[in-house]
């Protein structure tokens, strides 16, 4: 089993690096954009929003799953269990969670920056970079946190991608394979592993974060 | 000279209710005009309107012989800037902070010596590279004025410049915008309720009162003999509001 490990965290972490990079490319922009363009409807769009910050990872698992199901509107994508069908559920559980939270940072920018942006002849780009640059460590916090939501779930890869061995197999799933099967010593390695998985990745974005900003 | 601004039956409504209502109004290039009037008469609204943030409800406005169009383009609204009385600065430094209204034009063109000329003018030079929201009240205002000259418009917007500052940073701001308005023929218009800041300052002055302009006359007129009765309470700070 440890032979195998190595494929597992690298699947792990590139299923889950490759949702968030979906969810924050079109998350974080969208989440500025809404507080700044309010949409007609926004309080049900916002609360829609704050559900999904919330879903369950198994439902979105089964709504994946049912998606790309051979019968489903999607199925002829033939993504069910690949790592492709992971990460498609992996962006669903973790885009509400990057908007809601990258709203939640730029409101928290002080309101009068923005005609003090616009007075200074910044184009509404201009002013919503500037506003997401001013909210940084929240938009941070939300990419963080949607980070630590996808790679700890276990529901929705479990789902759509199967636990195939050598194929879907990642940290979580093969945490609960080892744990039915009684290999306690297994599954607690992987699950520190999955910590520290965890820990790396998210002192990485902080990093990362700091250095985008200075 | 022709006029630089021409405000004619301009009107700006929110939410059904008219906050400012004016017939007619030039403002001529190279001039400091200051507009006077209690707390919540329009003057902030002017301003907006003024830089091209806000399209009037009604009304025409016409810029350097020009109809503005609805919505004012961007090349328009850089000819203008404008200072607020509650700055928001950046969390950056000083320097990033002047700079940035350059950067939004310019990208990445070497912009160090407009900066640090922008910081001396405004005598930050020696916190160029202090972080922005160490500063004090005086030295965030002038932070904002020199991000608003470095950008070296033809009209500089000042809202309640001074509302919150000391004797020392009050005298100082003001120096600057005059050495401003006489070395760079930039025209300033003021809003203020301070009616000293105005007699020292402006060439002309308005009186406006809820929304509409009561008078426009040359300061030492509007000072010493004006028209209106309510001009007259208003500069005596007799006027109960």
């Amino acid at each position: 089993m440890f032979a195998s490990l190595p494929p597992i965290v690298l699947l792990s972490l590139s299923v889950s690096s490759a949702a968030l990079a979906i969810a924050a490319v079109s998350g974080v922009p969208l989440g500025a954009r809404l507080v700044l363009q309010p949409l007609p409807g926004q309080r049900w769009i916002v609360l829609l929003i704050y559900t999904g910050m919330g879903l369950p990872p198994v439902v979105v698992g089964l709504f994946v799953y049912l998606l790309l199901s051979r019968s489903g509107p999607l199925g002829w994508l033939d993504w069910l269990f690949t790592p492709a069908a992971m990460i498609a559920a992996q962006t669903v559980i973790a885009w509400p969670l990057v908007v809601g939270l990258t709203m939640t940072a730029v409101e928290g920018v002080d309101p009068a920056l923005r005609l003090q942006l616009r007075a200074l002849g910044a184009n509404p780009t201009q002013v919503m970079w500037t506003l997401l640059s001013e909210a940084w460590p929240g938009v941070l916090a939300a990419i963080i946190a949607a980070f630590g939501s996808i790679i700890s779930e276990v529901g929705a890869v479990m789902l759509v991608g199967g636990n195939i061995e050598g194929r879907t197999r990642v940290l979580t799933t093969a945490i609960v394979l080892e744990t039915r099967k009684g290999n306690f010593e297994l599954s607690l390695a992987l699950g520190g592993v999955l910590l520290g998985l965890a820990f790396l990745s998210n002192f990485l974005l902080l990093r990362l974060g700091r250095g985008i900003v200075r | 000279m022709s006029a630089l601004y021409q405000l004619t039956g301009v009107q700006q409504v929110y939410a059904g209710r008219a906050v400012l209502d004016i017939d007619q109004l030039t403002i001529s290039p190279g001039e400091i005009f200051a507009l006077v009037g209690p707390s919540g008469a329009g003057k902030s609204t002017f301003l907006r309107l003024l830089n091209f943030l806000e399209t009037p409800s009604a009304g025409a406005i016409r810029f350097d012989q020009r109809p503005v169009p609805s919505p004012a383009p961007l090349t328009l609204i850089r000819r203008v800037t404008m200072v607020f009385q509650r700055p928001v600065l950046l969390t950056r430094s000083v320097q990033d902070n002047v700079a940035y209204g350059l950067r939004l034009r310019n990208g990445h063109a070497p912009l160090a010596g407009k900066v640090r000329e922008a910081l001396e003018q405004v005598g930050l030079a020696g916190l160029a590279r202090h972080p922005a929201h160490q500063l004090s009240g005086g030295e965030l205002q002038r932070t904002a004025l020199a991000r608003a000259l470095v950008l070296d418009p033809e009209v500089l917007l000042l809202d309640e410049p001074t509302a919150n500052l000391d004797p020392y940073n009050v005298g100082l701001i003001e120096a600057i915008v005059r050495a401003q308005n006489r070395k760079r023929g930039t025209t300033v218009v003021l809003v203020t309720h301070n009616v000293f800041q105005a007699r020292r300052i402006a060439r002309r002055v308005g009186l406006l009162l809820n929304g509409r302009l009561v008078e426009v006359a040359p300061a030492e007129q509007f000072f010493e003999s004006p028209r209106d009765p309510r001009t007259v309470a208003f500069v005596r700070g007799e006027m109960i509001y």
